[in-house]
């Protein structure tokens, strides 16, 4: 095992696909002389030339459908959309045509194609530059989403996800890219659609994603101090998303706190929330809570009293238990 | 110089597209077909013009409109008619139905619902053309309407920038929808938009199919070699509404009697006579072609099944 920064691993696993197929190649905004805004992509170009590394004008709805026209021919494009936030300009290509191409043409395309873009807030990056939306895409039948929360998952989603013949949303964290973590040497894969149990509890369950996950594991220590030990799942895949990892965990402890850093209202929180009622509605000794941002835009200012904490967790999972 | 089997070829594949829409509105206006459909009729000159310079591997993308272009880069009119009946033997096995017939075995990368979606998808076939070293190249064809769309001006920038094997193909019917081009652009030629991008544009009579094919053998040809990507806007006349069943009440009837004036199909027609190529009794035994090919279409895709309904969650994902 070594210990790699996220934004490392994320590198590390573009160049070894590169190196592993020649259909690979890198396309988006800055990606080649630069290296990337977050460095993603740093030594790539160098690595393997202009043909495989395209930097691109600012146009991100023409570049992610010349990406999805390239994984129709067999190319395995992996876009970087610089910040979450900004596929909202390239949401006709994502929603009406990537996601819809095999679907419509009666299976006749393969898309094998990734998308990677860092959400989050935690840089004072403002409401255009902070967002979590990966509930929007998960709605989407037709792409898979994942949210890496360690180094570890960084590099073995996205390997998975560039070798997966479906469209892939490869959701990163900017706040977590300085995080570091363990992985080994020898190359891994983490399976699309696998949810991780970080810590086992017996009183509460709680599925978090992205930063989330952290914030849990700090709010696990802080809670066990008190006696309480919580069940923590990294759902790493918002879709498909593995319901067998949280339904066995609740079914154990029979309670479920969801924390995401997205807006809670309509969220993966919600659906999970809804998921959980459905089903196994008879295992719950407590309401399903959910902690997520306020139903607010992400302020430049006023990030620390926006971002959902362990203090959150702390709370959501007392409050589960005090029912 | 064209020979003469080309020519004929050409006529017939006009022909064909013509009494296929006139068929298609017949059957929509009898409720046969679901959904809605919008006739390329007044058209045929472009796409049969473009196709025509095209070789089986290059690729096409098309619009909601785009059962000329299908039909001109070579769908079969069985499995076509299918797909527009939503049946199981249909291209896309009814999934996509009119407005989005695509074939992988003929390069048809799609038809699209999303005006100017399709622009930079072709980007993407061109670019895989010279990523691995073949020549195939990638007709884009749009309205004047998708070429007021942002992915229109980011597409010919980047086409431009890496010389990508790519034609802009503007189908200029003078409507966008149901509002006419003096209220959507300012400009006189869509293909002085090409001047932004640093690329060729050509403007041509696009009613006139060998006027069409010369041009868009030397824009094909150009991209072919490498030179990169040209605008060519091709000047024709919408006859009906922007869907079937639009009574086009915008339109004032003087402007549509203009409008069929241009008839292309007409005018090659008197161009062959003139060559001595047709005749007129050529033109009856293919009418007779041409429809007994349709009867035998419709009749195929009545008696191809609807998928069943349990087939409607296949295909979301790839699990190859």
């Amino acid at each position: 095992m070594r210990e790699v920064r996220y934004i490392r691993a994320v590198t590390e696993a573009l160049r070894e696909e590169m190196a592993r197929d020649k259909m690979v190649f890198i396309i988006g905004e800055d990606v080649g002389l630069s290296g990337g805004s977050f460095s993603a992509t740093r030594g790539l170009l160098e690595e393997f030339g202009e043909r495989r590394v395209k930097d691109t004008p600012i146009s991100e709805a023409a570049i992610t459908g010349l990406a999805l026209g390239a994984a129709t021919q067999g190319l395995r494009p992996v876009l970087e959309i610089m910040f979450m936030d900004f596929l909202t300009v390239c949401m006709d290509q994502i929603v009406n045509q990537i996601a819809k191409t095999r679907y419509m043409s009666g299976g006749q395309y393969q898309l094998p194609l990734v998308i990677r873009t860092p959400c989050g807030g935690g840089l004072n990056a403002g409401p255009q530059h902070s967002q979590c939306l990966e509930s929007w895409f998960a709605h989407v039948p037709g792409l898979k989403v994942v949210m890496p929360a360690t180094p570890y998952d960084a590099k073995g989603l996205l390997k998975a996800a560039i070798r997966d013949d479906n469209p892939v949303l490869v959701v990163e964290n900017k706040a977590l890219y300085g995080t570091k973590g363990e992985i080994p040497e020898e190359e891994y894969l983490v399976p699309l659609g696998k949810a991780e149990v970080k810590r086992e509890g017996r009183d509460v369950t709680v599925v978090a994603t992205s930063r989330m996950v952290h914030e849990a594991m700090e709010a696990a220590g802080t809670l066990s101090k008190e006696g309480t030990e919580i069940e923590v799942i990294d759902l790493r895949s918002i879709s498909p998303l593995d319901k067998e990892t949280i339904f066995r965990s609740v079914e154990k402890t029979t309670r479920l706190v969801v924390a995401h850093e997205a807006v809670k209202a309509f969220g993966v929180g919600a659906e999970i929330s809804a998921l959980v009622s459905e089903e196994m509605i008879d295992c719950l000794d407590g309401p399903i809570l959910r902690v997520g941002a306020p139903f607010a835009p992400v302020p430049y200012n006023l990030e620390n009293a926006y971002l959902p904490r362990s203090t959150d967790v702390v709370k959501a999972v007392k409050r589960s238990l005090a029912y | 110089m064209i020979g003469k089997d080309a020519l004929l070829e050409m006529f017939y594949l006009m022909v064909k597209i013509r009494r296929v829409e006139e068929r298609l509105l017949d059957l929509f206006a009898q409720g046969k077909i679901p959904g809605f459909i919008h006739v390329s009729i007044g058209q045929e000159a472009v796409p049969v013009g473009v196709c025509s310079c095209l070789k089986p591997g290059d690729f096409i993308s098309t619009t909601h409109r785009g059962h000329g272009h299908a039909l001109a880069k070579g769908a079969d009119l069985k499995r076509f008619m299918a797909e527009i009946f939503g049946r199981r033997d249909g291209y896309c096995r009814g999934r996509g139905g009119s407005m989005h017939v695509a074939s992988s075995e003929l390069g048809l990368i799609g038809s699209n619902g999303i005006v100017g979606g399709g622009i930079p998808i072709s980007l993407g076939t061109a670019f895989a053309s010279v990523y691995k070293g073949n020549d195939r190249v990638t007709v884009s064809f749009f309205g004047d309407g998708a070429s007021n769309e942002g992915t229109f001006h980011e597409s010919l920038n980047l086409a431009a920038l890496w010389d990508l094997p790519v034609v802009f193909c503007c189908e200029n019917n003078e409507w966008a929808e149901f509002t006419p081009k003096s209220v959507h652009m300012r400009i006189e030629k869509i293909s002085e938009r090409a001047t932004s991008y640093g690329i060729p544009g050509v403007t041509v009579d696009g009613d006139d199919v060998l006027s069409v094919l010369e041009e868009a053998a030397r824009a094909i040809a150009r991209a072919r070699k490498g030179e990169g990507p040209t605008l060519l806007e091709c000047k024709t006349h919408r006859w009906f509404g922007h869907f079937a069943g639009d009574a086009q009440k915008y339109r004032s009837s003087k402007e549509i009697e203009e409008a069929k004036g241009f008839d292309p199909l007409l005018r090659f027609q008197e161009t062959l006579f003139k060559l001595g190529t047709l005749k007129p009794e050529d033109v009856e035994r293919l009418e007779l072609k041409v429809r007994s090919e349709i009867d035998e279409a419709v009749a195929f895709a009545l008696n191809s099944p609807i998928p069943a309904d349990e087939s409607l969650l296949e295909d979301v994902y790839s699990t190859d």
